[in-house]
């Protein structure tokens, strides 16, 4: 199989995909604010439902349900691993950094300093009717936070 | 106009390969790869007459129809007119019972539309019958696109009329012991496919338009999978209104076609308005030409219209019925082949059905996004999602798949590297 592919669907995205940190909706405790979101890809009919806990300004939970391919289900995966325990504003910064690398079509190479596991996805990119598919979990998280926020 | 004849015997893979040499497109190169294009069903690729005919008559013709005396606007007009005529007769239709539009959403928005105009009043004592409101009935099936289906909800809504539809069963097939009761004395209209984008299957017309005639309901047809595939004639099919697309059939995008029966068309309303469908206006109201003009509102599709026809002759000249009896050998050779590939659940009745050459499928553990993209990196082209069809994936239990289409071009060789490449999917992606 070429490298392409498998530059695509490395095995840490599959086990990802596999896995699915932070599936499974978690009921709010009542420490901190809630916030929710479901976010729709038409095209494919790939969903996400995300709650996320705000606790004096720190992300304490996230939690998801969610259908899709691979790219959007191991996204969401790494995602809940990354976020987690990070400051509301620092996880805002990350959306943006992932969205930005996202939308690169394949220029940008992805700090794993930064984006751990979600470097993985960077292969994404280059291929433009994927990236909503990466990016599904992640705007699912941005829409929570602003709705926690309120 | 000369009506162009094809050879009797079957298509072979032989002769399929010389028939790809009239297509430029399927030379290309995907991912290093020659290209495998089987998404035949979304849009279909044009051979070289057709883009000649577009591109001549940009270079020697192109003018207004319809308006203006000069010789380039009668040159227009005559090509213009002679492809309705070609049209025509490659569905069975009367010259003037062919409208031109956009594609076969539009095909269908206008009948909804225009019965809408009819049920608050339009088009005056003739369009009367063809007003409908609360206690009427539209019904469609459970397989339907959503082209096939939005329109009527929409129209169901604007009149207080009920949509109801007829169900498909676990295997998709056509429930037609409960369209029996479904079409009744209150069913005014009866929508639906005549072979499934999904499911590949054929469904029985003759019976349905039997039903709907019993109950004076009209019928219109969904035909976008079966007039490129099948030879379809209207007038043996008895149905009312048929919608169709020129880029599903060889021909340009922008392009598609409306047959009505010419009584009924010429008792409708318009849908759109505005130049060339008149005969008097004031600054009070307007009188309408007769269909199709009635129906074709503004500067028109020329250049996609005469394409289309040159498209049309394409397929006559190599037969319909060719024609499907290959897409029927290569449909029966995916079928079989997907079938037999472990995790592979093929969409739609498993009896022996008429269908045309396509199925579509769910891999077990595999997302059908990640299945394109995977047979994509190996230059194949597939279709993947729901295909318009979210009501039917949700009663199948599913939310995507992904199908594969054919055509006239496409040869067993490359089913074949379709069906080795599948069988692949499920081990790259790890699954048991």
């Amino acid at each position: 199989m070429s490298d392409d592919l498998q530059q695509l669907y490395q095995q840490i995205i599959l086990d990802h995909a596999k896995e699915r940190h932070g599936a499974g909706l978690q009921e709010h405790d009542g420490v901190g604010t809630c916030g929710e979101s479901h976010q729709l890809n038409p095209v494919c009919g790939d969903e996400i439902t995300l709650r996320a806990v705000l606790s004096d300004g720190t992300l304490t939970s996230v939690s998801w349900d969610g259908a899709g391919c691979a790219i959007s289900m191991s996204s969401a995966s790494v995602m809940t691993d990354l976020m987690l325990g990070l400051a509301r504003d620092d996880a805002m910064d990350l959306v943006d950094e992932f969205r930005t690398v996202m939308r690169s079509r394949g220029k940008i190479v992805a700090d794993e300093e930064v984006l751990g596991d979600a470097a993985a996805l960077a292969g994404v990119s280059r291929y433009p009717a994927r990236v909503k598919c990466a990016m599904l979990a992640w705007v699912a998280l941005e829409e929570a936070l602003l709705a926690a926020n309120r | 106009m000369s009506i162009p004849s094809a050879p009797h015997h079957p298509l072979t893979d032989t002769e399929v390969r010389r028939i790809r040499n009239d297509f430029p497109i399927l030379d290309t190169q995907v991912n290093s790869r020659p290209l495998i294009y089987l998404d035949s069903g979304a849009t279909s690729q044009n051979p070289l007459t057709v883009m000649e005919a577009e591109q001549e008559f940009y270079e020697q013709r192109n003018s207004a129809v319809h308006r203006g005396a000069h010789t380039l606007a009668v040159d227009a007009t005559d090509a213009y007119e002679a492809a309705r005529e070609t049209i025509s007769a490659f569905v069975g239709a009367a010259v003037d019972e062919i409208v031109w539009t956009s594609n076969a959403t539009e095909a269908l928005n206008l009948v909804a539309y225009s019965f809408s105009n009819a049920s608050v009043g339009r088009g005056g004592a003739a369009a009367h019958r063809l007003a409908i409101g609360p206690g009427d009935e539209i019904v469609v099936t459970e397989m339907e696109h959503h082209a096939n289906l939005i329109p009527w909800q929409e129209l169901a809504a604007r009149t207080g009329a009920t949509l109801r539809y007829i169900p498909v069963d676990d295997d998709g097939a056509l429930r037609l012991d409960e369209a029996a009761a479904i079409i009744n004395q209150a069913t005014a209209i009866v929508a639906f496919t005549h072979a499934s984008n999904v499911l590949g299957t054929i469904n029985p017309v003759a019976e349905l338009v039997a039903m709907a005639r019993e109950h004076g309901a009209l019928t219109v047809l969904d035909a976008c999978q079966s007039v490129p595939h099948l030879p379809v004639d209207v007038h043996d099919l008895g149905i009312d209104f048929m919608a169709f697309s020129g880029h599903k059939m060889l021909g340009p995008t922008g392009i598609g076609a409306l047959y009505g029966r010419a009584e009924l068309l010429n008792a409708m309303p318009p849908f759109l308005t505005g130049g060339s469908m008149i005969t008097t206006v004031t600054m009070e109201g307007a009188g309408y030409l007769p269909a199709p003009a009635r129906f074709e509102a503004g500067t028109q599709r020329i250049s996609q219209a005469i394409a289309l026809a040159a498209a049309a002759n394409y397929l006559t000249e190599t037969g319909m019925e060719r024609i499907q009896e290959w897409e029927e050998t290569l449909g029966r050779q995916l079928v079989e082949g997907l079938s037999q590939i472990p995790g592979i659940r093929v969409l739609g009745p498993a009896a022996r059905v008429d269908r045309i050459g396509l199925a579509a499928f769910d891999v077990d553990g595999v997302h059908a996004h990640d299945v394109g993209q995977y047979l994509d990196h190996q230059g194949i082209a597939v279709r993947v999602g729901h295909h318009c069809a979210q009501p039917l994936h949700r009663r199948l239990g599913l939310t995507a798949t992904t199908r594969a289409s054919t055509y006239l071009y496409n040869t067993s060789d490359e089913v074949a590297a379709f069906l080795a490449a599948v069988a692949g999917v499920r081990p790259f992606f790890g699954v048991k």
